[in-house]
């Protein structure tokens, strides 16, 4: 069989190839249902040392002084350090990147030298023998604090009053236009222009596992081993050897279980550079686990946008032109090495995406502030995008007295419009928003919803359907990070390797936080050999054995990933034919492989177990021709390049009842049809779309990091942050539309951020159209039963 | 002030006797001093429920009761549960809906569905997500849980 003979999509394919398009439970969820997983806290080495920081109590001060002797005599303690002490370790970084024209940001260090910026940030470290040894210690630190004006609030940042960093000059760390021409023209020549300013709440991660590091550096090989909860462990490998001056083949960093990431364990933190920094200061290995308070202090933020949003269009609803204005506050320093520019140059990239009109102008400007770091956080700009979108698209369709169904059918892009280049620039290949809609409308019966609605409305239940149409980008190209400078691998590569006993060994950059990349590696390399997935072992997270690859985020695990595991499979699986053809003494075009054989390719009868070509080629080569040498370990690599970024599409819809007496709002359904191309574990795939959606429901209802004028963070913890729970979520119904992608052979796009990219616009506008019969609009999320209330006149 | 004291508890079965700070948790201890890593701290202030244990036949928040609490009592970790088969049927309902991604939330998870099958009855869909608001997942948004939970409450018949 050629290259290309593997049906991986045609629906009746035989068991032995077919693992992709199936359900299968993930193999290494056994060990965490038995409680016997390895999270970093739950390593044990010898001489470990726990390290705690002193944080900034004020949001901006001077450190007049830091007295450490205290600290440093109390009971188990083995060191106690300031700023400058880590710094002669490890280098300081600047969070910008080369296509993010005229990013700035100021130098930033492990632990605060001079002057903390942000509530939180670290000016101290204590390293004891035990954690709560350290913390006791970290209590006798003693500091002098000249408290600095404060920003907090975005305008005034933008206003510069007053400039955080005066070196800077301002406190715009980026700003971007984009304007297609014609814009001022189109709003003018329109029937119709509505005009909206949406708030979208800062908040934040909260993996039910804090950031974890143990860093064990060995003295006699300048060496490093990190055991880290991290998305990118080359990334990570990189940042360690070049900030601590350490060759980078002489770090290792292995990523184990990883209790929850979502963009959160992407970034560089001072604290886990301090940990590394401070193992090498002190030989030995040092672990910091973020307990809850901190990670709400420490963990980046992210999503606080003020976006004013036109949008024009005709009498027959066709949309002209969209106009924004986003601003958007990012704390006091842009984050390494993804910077913060990223998620506004988003809002500017998508807003108005699903639909075809071709006139857009954008105008952004990211500031800093004295609050938390924000960064990119699952669906990174996504959310704002689509609320954007989505809310001024419904609130148009509403003027025009046209129903938000049939208004999106007249201004989705056609399905047979593709490739397609949106006035932002960006490229789709391939979408579906067309069938995507249909089969919602089907899925959830949109017009007897409707019927019902109007039922429940006359006995005074409020109960509204918002829709929420989106594109998602996926499987990045070195676009997004690469061509700007950041040593953010865009390729990642898989190694398959045949086992004496014939079964699967694949290792992949690609890294598991229980999304499932295992699990599918396992069934893709299952069906590229010729095997059964119980004859597969995958290891990632190791940079010490995996080939190099970018690891987990934007969505590009199964795409980038998966499809350097299959081209791995399909080279592995010719390579055997090769030592069967040699061992059988036949034309290797007379067998193929199946159900862990070498079979006969037309009469499917089985030639040689894998088990028995293992033996032979690895302990009786002898009995094969002399200049014929196995090869039983492949490696192949991918990256995407054909287009920046391989969209997705899909639509959400939510159905909600609002208590117009309290303000609260009852999830009652959700639906989310998704096109992420080729589905290789369907149970898998709606399980993430209704994690994701969960999360952005959360955006919408709950969530929120709340700063006072000072600069504190008020509702730091979980009892006051409010997090989606299992009583409030409603049943989430999941359907697909697959439309592979013609650039690999797998044909898979992400779908990690779709659910959170569509579900908060999605509830924003069943929100509104439950309250539309009474004059009332929300705008600002979370949507809390306050500011439904207040929209309502029911509150001041 | 006094601030260690001895104590002695059966944890999963095994009699054990440690000096312990008046102040450790028992999910420390249990971890600290035992290896038993299966229970999490997640937010050690009583809302994830990560840390969820069985003490006594009741389940508590390791996070909220000190060691020196568990003096003469009994402890069941997801680690022994899962040695003794109690919670076989559960696990597998959970692995065949992918009822868990990153899993840390899982050993509690497990723990607070298993009470929920101890008292019988066949709680609604609605009653089994009212038992799991104690317990915080970021991944999965529930709805795999939940259909877990419900089968293995069906297939109890």
């Amino acid at each position: 069989m050629g290259k290309a003979e593997l049906p991986l999509h045609a629906p009746a394919r035989q068991a032995d190839k077919g693992y992709i398009g199936q359900s299968v439970p993930r193999p290494n969820a056994q060990r965490l249902l038995q409680g016997r997983g390895t999270f970093v806290d739950d390593l044990r080495l010898p001489r470990l040392a726990h390290v705690v920081f002193v944080r900034s109590p004020h949001a901006h001060a001077r450190i007049k002084s830091l007295r450490l002797q205290q600290a440093q005599a109390a009971p188990g303690v083995i060191g106690v350090f300031d700023g400058r002490a880590v710094a002669q370790v490890c280098t300081p970084w600047v969070g910008v990147l080369g296509h993010l024209k005229g990013i700035k940001s100021p130098p930033q260090h492990a632990i605060a030298i001079e002057r903390a910026c942000w509530q939180g940030e670290a000016v101290a470290a204590v390293v004891a023998e035990s954690r709560a040894q350290a913390e006791d210690a970290a209590a006798l630190v003693e500091a002098e604090w000249q408290e600095l004006p404060v920003v907090v609030d975005m305008e005034q940042a933008l206003a510069g009053r007053p400039v955080i960093h005066p070196e800077l000059g301002d406190n715009v760390c980026f700003k971007r236009e984009h304007d297609t021409g014609g814009v001022e023209d189109a709003f003018a020549k329109a029937d119709l222009v509505v005009e909206e300013t949406f708030h979208f709440g800062r908040h934040t991660g909260v993996c039910l596992e804090g950031r974890s590091i143990l860093a064990d550096y060995n003295a006699a090989e300048h060496s490093l081993t990190v055991y880290h909860s991290t998305q990118a462990p080359h990334m990570m490998q990189d940042i360690f050897a070049r900030h601590l001056g350490i060759p980078e083949a002489s770090v290792r960093v292995i990523a184990k279980d990883v209790g929850g990431s979502f963009g959160i364990k992407v970034h560089v933190y001072p604290d886990e550079m301090a940990t590394a920094a401070l193992s090498v200061m002190l030989r030995r290995p040092v672990k910091f686990v973020a307990d809850r308070l901190e990670s709400f202090l420490t963990d980046i933020h992210a999503r606080e946008h003020r976006v004013k949003v036109r949008l024009a269009c005709s009498k027959a609803g066709e949309i002209l032109a969209f106009d924004l204005d986003d601003l958007t506050a990012i704390g006091p320093y842009s984050v390494y090495p993804r910077t913060s520019g990223i998620e506004g140059n988003q809002v500017v990239n998508l807003t108005g995406g699903p639909y075809r009109h071709q006139k857009y102008r954008a105008k952004l400007h990211v500031v800093f502030t004295n609050k938390n770091v924000t960064c990119q956080y699952r669906a990174v700009g996504h959310p704002i995008a689509v609320a954007l979108t989505e809310g001024i698209v419904d609130l148009a369709a509403q003027k025009l007295g046209m129903d938000p169904a049939e208004f999106r059918r007249r201004n989705l892009i056609p399905d047979d419009a593709y490739p397609y280049t949106f006035p932002s620039g960006i490229k789709f290949e391939k979408l579906s928003h067309h069938q995507c809609l249909d089969k919602l409308l089907a899925l959830m019966s949109y017009g007897k919803l409707r019927e019902e609605q109007a039922a429940l409305r006359k006995q005074g239940i409020h109960r509204g359907i918002g829709l929420a149409a989106m594109i998602e980008v996926t499987n990045p190209s070195p676009a997004f990070y690469g061509v700007g400078g950041a040593r953010i691998s865009a390729q990642d590569g898989a190694t398959l390797r045949l086992e004496p006993s014939g079964m699967v060994t694949v290792l992949c950059g690609v890294t598991e936080q229980g999304q499932g990349t295992e699990a599918i590696f396992a069934q893709i390399a299952a069906s590229a050999v010729g095997v059964g997935m119980d004859k597969v072992r995958v290891i990632t997270g190791d940079t010490g054995v995996t080939p190099y690859g970018g690891g987990t985020w934007a969505s590009r695990g199964a795409g980038i990933g998966g499809e350097a595991v299959l081209l791995a499979g399909r080279a592995l699986r010719s390579n055997l034919l090769e030592v069967a053809a040699a061992v059988l003494k036949v034309d290797q075009q007379e067998l193929d492989v199946a159900d862990d054989h070498v079979v006969n390719r037309l009469t499917r009868e089985s030639k040689l177990p894998l088990a028995e070509l293992g033996r032979i080629a690895h302990f009786r080569p002898d009995t094969l021709p002399p200049d014929f040498q196995a090869e039983l370990t492949v490696t192949r690599h991918y990256t995407p390049r054909q287009y920046g970024f391989t969209f997705t599409n899909g639509i959400q819809a939510s159905w909600v009842e609002v208590d117009t007496a309290t303000g609260f709002v009852k999830l009652l359904k959700h639906w989310c049809v998704e096109d992420s191309g080729t589905l290789i574990n369907p149970m898998l795939v709606d399980e993430q779309l209704r994690g994701g959606v969960v999360q952005g429901i959360g955006a919408a209802l709950y969530e929120e990091c709340l700063y006072s004028p000072e600069g504190q963070l008020l509702n730091g913890n979980l009892a006051d942050y409010l997090v989606p729970m299992a009583l409030e979520m409603p049943d989430i119904v999941c359907a697909h539309v697959e439309t592979p992608t013609k650039q690999s052979q797998l044909g898979a796009k992400g779908v990690g951020e779709a659910g959170t990219a569509g579900a908060p616009g999605a509830v924003m506008n069943a929100i509104n159209d439950a309250l539309a019969p009474l004059g009332a609009r929300v705008t600002a999320m979370p949507f809390t039963p306050e500011r439904i209330l207040r929209a309502l006149r029911k509150v001041p | 002030m006094e601030r260690d004291f001895d104590i002695a508890l059966t944890v999963n079965g095994v009699r054990v006797a440690r000096r312990v700070e008046a102040r450790q948790h028992l999910v420390d201890f249990l971890r600290e001093e035992l290896g038993l890593t299966g229970a999490h701290a997640g937010c050690e202030h009583g809302v994830c429920g990560a840390c969820t244990l069985r003490v006594d036949g009741e389940i508590v928040r390791g996070c909220l009761m000190l060691a020196v609490q568990a003096h003469g009592r009994r402890v069941d970790t997801i680690e022994g549960l899962s040695d003794s088969g109690e919670l076989a049927a559960l696990q597998k309902a959970f692995h065949e809906h992918n009822a868990l991604q990153c899993g840390f939330c899982t050993p509690g998870m497990l723990l607070a569905a298993q009470e929920l099958l101890r008292r019988g009855g066949k709680p609604s869909r609605e009653e089994i997500r009212a038992h799991l608001s104690g317990n915080y997942c970021r991944c999965t948004g529930y709805q795999a849980i939940v259909d877990a939970i419900e089968q293995v409450l069906h297939g109890q018949g």
